[in-house]
């Protein structure tokens, strides 16, 4: 059971890893690379690591994806972004 | 082509580095000879509850130490890297005002995160979770307000009191552990009192107060100073 739900999610993982880099959009690519940490703090949390997961969840999905979004503020309108 | 090929051939020369481990691999079916001194020895020696707390704070204590210094490293090549010029005190272009959900929603749940991370780094050594944890879950609450109250202040005096205070005593902890107890970051400087109460474990609700406090304060400092650049 455990077992099938980590494989699901790893899957999923490994689909919004392909879909930070191939996305059109910058901030799509922010999104899907918070994604990757939300689903890997479920991970851990299935693999009785409850602390690795608790600082996954919020500097992985949280506070490096505000960081990013930070930076995609600053460096938005300087250069073009069509090189998907 | 030739790129293509040649990543292709890094890609397969990896591969083949990486079999072997991945092939070889065993599932272990007893801990190792140090793991099991740990869990053996760990609540006797230290009445950490929690058993991964009394690994990474007192055990391990001094590589604990070199994480808060690297991120106290980090903070201040941000903190360098975008700081303020002179002259210019608020961006030139005025933030878009919030919404009223967002306003209300943070005035709602700032406090109950805050203190939900002072809960888990004072619970560090009974419940999952500890200093890092807990400084990190506060200063999501500061981004929470930081998002929703653009235009407010963050009083840098007051952060950089705290982040240097709780370096110090740190420290401080530390170096008494070697004249009242075993060594460097022993936790045996306080009594160790009860076991799985809030008050035990000797100096390790301390030390994980004091990691909680300095790590919160980094990450809202540099939050700060990213939101606040004009580049």
């Amino acid at each position: 059971m455990i077992n099938g739900i980590i494989i699901v999610l790893g899957i999923i993982m490994i689909a919004s890893a392909f879909m930070a880099i191939y996305m059109r959009s910058l901030l799509s690519s922010i999104i899907a690379a918070g994604v990757i940490s939300l689903l890997a703090s479920i991970i851990y949390l299935l693999l009785a690591a409850p602390d690795v997961a608790m600082t996954e969840a919020a500097i992985g999905s949280g506070l490096t994806t505000v960081v990013f979004l930070y930076a995609f503020n600053k460096v938005k309108g300087r250069g073009e972004d069509n090189h998907g | 082509m030739v790129k293509r090929f040649l990543i292709l051939l890094v890609l397969v020369f990896f591969v083949i580095m990486l079999l072997p481990l991945v092939s070889d691999i065993q599932p272990q079916t007893e801990l190792n000879p140090l793991a099991k001194k740990y869990v053996k020895d760990g609540p006797d020696e230290l009445g950490s509850a929690n058993l991964v707390t009394s690994v990474i704070v007192t055990y391990r204590g001094l590589d604990t130490l070199g994480e808060v210094a690297v991120l106290f490293i980090a903070t201040a090549g941000v903190g360098f890297m975008l700081r303020r010029r002179k002259g210019s005190k608020t961006n030139p272009q005025k933030k878009r005002e919030s919404s009223e959900i967002l306003q209300t929603g943070t005035a709602l749940l700032t406090p109950l995160i805050f203190l939900f991370g002072i809960y888990i780094f004072l619970h560090g050594h009974l419940t999952p979770g500890g200093g890092f944890q807990g400084g990190v879950v506060i200063a999501s609450a500061i981004l929470l307000s930081m998002l929703s109250f653009p235009q407010s202040e963050i009083n840098h005096k007051i952060l950089n009191a705290i982040e240097s205070l709780s370096g110090v005593l740190y420290l401080v902890i530390g170096i008494l552990g070697i004249y009242l107890a075993a060594g460097f970051l022993d936790n045996r400087i306080l009594p160790l009192g009860d076991f799985g109460r809030l008050f035990s474990a000797g100096a390790i609700p301390v030390i994980y107060s004091l990691i909680g406090l300095k790590v919160g304060s980094e990450l809202v400092g540099i939050l700060d100073s990213m939101q606040r650049s004009d580049s």
